[in-house]
């Protein structure tokens, strides 16, 4: 079988063993829990609970009028204990709800559509939005905004990404092994509302038996599986794109201008059960591993439960830890403590061992060219980190940084220890800063 | 031989020479000299505190444009002005000398921080981990945007990780202002003896927690001061420096010593 690809990349060591062959376990109901009130990408919700409200599981606690916004559940049931400023894995702070248990595990009253073929698009594109399900990968991008596409620009092609190209990571591994159903009835479902012809549900081949059970699992023959070359960042949307259909999303464009719809299998899989369950999103598998963690493991684990919870029910920290990253290990953010709740974005908890972190130390370029011959967006990563450095960021603009979708194969690659993405980043917070000023 | 390469490179010279004389006749380019005047008073930092993208510019501009001011040139203050003025004939208003300050006195010794960074030296870059490893939201990070930025060479960072501005050097210009992602820098009248040496907008105690020189906003400073010229927003004095009498009452009284009084 030809294996597809798209140019660049690189090869980390996966270190999947740690936990491949782990089933996804339950996470014990946290007693308390901490619901930050952006966890995705567009407005922050605001708060529709109270202090001292009795909350259930799955009631709405944040949401706002916004469109591109999702809104937050409560994802136990108890009593909101306080609304302030708690710390976030990703944006540093943010205002969130916190609910302490009450143990009952009460439901507010579910809305399952059992036989959702029969319901029109809105119908059901309304219920995405309802449930607040976001992209799981780790962008956490609306999924019901992603779902209506510009009118001019119709979607002919669904592909759901089970690459997982991350190392470390498995947590959508083992959803398509255990939970296969759910995600090829939430592939049917996204179809549906799209109108989409086609699907592929694209996996890399170091995960042949996923490969092998969802191909077996499949009775439509619009949908195919399809064998990628196990390679970082296979899973980028762009470059799956690439891979699978020939196409080239343009400069600073959306796989929507190609025809093509990109979503996660986990989103997938949670998708499904928002329609048919009529579940919102109020837990989500991540993957606990590292060498620092004594028992590392595929969890589901319910939205708000502290790093801190979900570390000790793994048998907490074998020593000291070097680093604790949320997410995986080539985009995922470094984190400085373990007060801080699981969001709908966290795909996994890496901790590291002290030896295993290297602090490297930066040196100037030597235009070795490394970094240019990895990028799969086709960038020049060291002239971009250059003009950035010297604060030239119009010219780094004019150089693409905005289309640097921060994969990190350049800082990985780079034998000057250049912190190429850091410089990236800086250069893309300020142009977008300098735009928001000119408007 | 000799004489025929002389002969033929005199006279591709002599017609190359005629060529640029008559083009530097038909396309001259009527400049006036007052621009040059000006561009010589300038100080020819290029700071762009003026708002054109060098002196050059600006001499352009004040020259060209009725409307352009002759005291644009923060760096020259009111002499440049008058200068510019003269040779424009352009009336200029009086303008005070102006420095920049730093509103925040967390050193390292008095703020914990919150992570090891391991990064790019920029405040800019650090601010987007997290808001910056300095427990105080607020604060001065120290890894001197602004002194890089700074055309003047006017800023250096302290062995405490505090910027400190050289009050000789400091024009006023306003380039570390812009490049600050705290927003810490102020550029105030350099004759001012007092100033508030902090930026965190948050309740005392949370303050106190965090920084043993962050001010508490308990405002002992705007009840007492005798000429009104201080009210407190956002928990943070603020001074109103046309009412200011300079009395430095203010900073004996502060309890948590962020008043600072300039020496």
């Amino acid at each position: 079988m030809k294996r597809l690809s798209f140019t660049g990349g690189v090869y980390p060591v996966k270190r999947k063993e740690l936990v491949k062959h782990k089933e996804i376990e339950e996470l014990p109901v946290p007693k308390k829990v901490v619901i930050p009130l952006n966890q995705h990408i567009g407005a922050p919700c605001d708060p529709k609970v109270e202090v001292n409200d009795q909350v259930k599981i799955g009631q709405v606690v944040g949401d706002t009028d916004k469109f591109v916004s999702s809104p937050v559940h409560a994802s136990i049931s108890g009593k909101v204990i306080s609304i302030k400023d708690m710390p976030h894995p990703v944006l540093g702070k943010c205002l969130a709800i916190i609910i302490e248990g009450d143990g009952k595990s009460e439901w507010v009253e579910k809305k399952p559509l059992k036989d959702w073929t029969a319901e029109s698009p809105n119908v059901l594109r309304n219920r995405i939005r309802e449930a607040g399900i976001v992209g799981l990968g780790g962008a956490a991008f609306p999924t019901h905004v992603k779902l209506s596409p510009p009118k001019d620009k119709p979607i002919d092609t669904v592909i759901l990404n089970g690459a997982e190209c991350e190392p470390y990571l498995t947590c959508d591994y083992r959803i398509m092994l255990e939970d296969t159903g759910s995600v090829i009835t939430g592939l049917k479902i996204i179809m549906k509302i799209l109108g989409a012809r086609h699907a592929y549900i694209g996996i890399e081949d170091d995960k042949i038996d996923a490969i092998r059970k969802v191909k077996g699992m499949i009775d439509d023959g619009n949908i195919k599986v399809i064998a990628l070359k196990a390679k970082y960042p296979q899973g980028a949307e762009k470059q799956l794109i690439k891979t699978i259909l020939n196409r080239e999303v343009p400069s600073l464009g959306l796989p929507f201008d190609v025809g093509v719809l990109v979503q996660n299998v986990g989103t997938s899989a949670s998708i499904t059960r928002a329609i048919m369950d009529g579940e919102p999103l109020i837990s989500r598998v991540i993957t606990v591993t590292g060498k620092g963690v004594t028992k590392p493991k595929n969890l589901r684990v319910r939205i708000g439960t502290l790093f801190s919870d979900v570390i000790s029910f793994c048998g907490g920290l074998t020593r000291e830890p070097g680093k604790i990253i949320m997410g995986g290990p080539m985009m995922g953010l470094a984190q400085f403590t373990t007060n801080i709740p699981v969001i709908k974005g966290t795909s996994g908890i890496i901790v590291f061992e002290r030896d295993e972190v290297e602090i490297l130390k930066e040196t100037p370029c030597i235009k070795c060219g490394k970094c240019v011959d990895v990028c799969p967006m086709r960038l020049l990563p060291s002239v971009l980190g250059t003009l950035s450095a010297n604060g030239r960021f119009k010219e780094a603009e004019n150089y693409g940084v905005l289309d640097c979708i921060e994969c990190g194969c350049c800082s990985f690659v780079c034998p000057a220890k250049r912190h190429l993405i850091q410089y990236i980043k800086l250069a893309k917070a300020e142009i977008t800063a300098m735009k928001k000023a000119a408007s | 031989m000799i004489l025929e390469a002389a002969i033929s490179l005199g006279g591709l010279g002599l017609l190359f020479s005629l060529c640029l004389g008559l083009a530097s006749k038909r396309f001259y380019v009527e400049v006036d000299p007052r621009v040059g005047r000006v561009i010589e008073v300038l100080p020819g930092a290029n700071c762009g505190a003026c708002g054109c993208p060098g002196c050059s510019k600006y001499a352009e501009h004040v020259v060209m444009e009725p409307e352009v001011p002759a005291n644009l040139c923060i760096p020259g203050g009111g002499e440049v002005a008058k200068e510019v003025g003269h040779i424009t004939g352009k009336e200029v208003e009086e303008t005070g000398k102006k420095r920049a300050f730093i509103l925040c006195s967390g050193s390292k010794d008095r703020v914990a921080k919150s992570f090891n960074y391991q990064g790019i030296e920029d405040c800019r870059a650090a601010l987007l981990l997290f808001s910056g490893n300095k427990s105080c939201p607020y604060g001065c990070l120290g890894f001197g945007t602004c002194v890089n930025a700074c055309p003047f060479e006017a800023i250096e960072i302290n062995e405490l990780g505090l910027p400190v501005i050289d009050k000789e050097r400091c024009t006023g210009c306003g380039r570390c202002k812009d490049v600050c992602p705290k927003g810490i820098i102020e550029i105030y009248p350099k004759d001012i003896k007092v100033y508030i040496a902090c930026s965190n907008k948050d309740k005392g105690k949370v303050v106190k927690d965090i920084c043993a020189v962050g001010c508490i906003g308990c405002s002992i400073c705007a009840k007492r001061c005798e000429s009104g010229a201080i009210e407190i927003k956002d928990n943070l004095p603020k001074i109103s420096y046309d009412k200011c009498t300079q009395c430095k009452d203010c900073v004996g009284r502060c309890p948590q010593g962020s008043m600072v009084a300039v020496s």
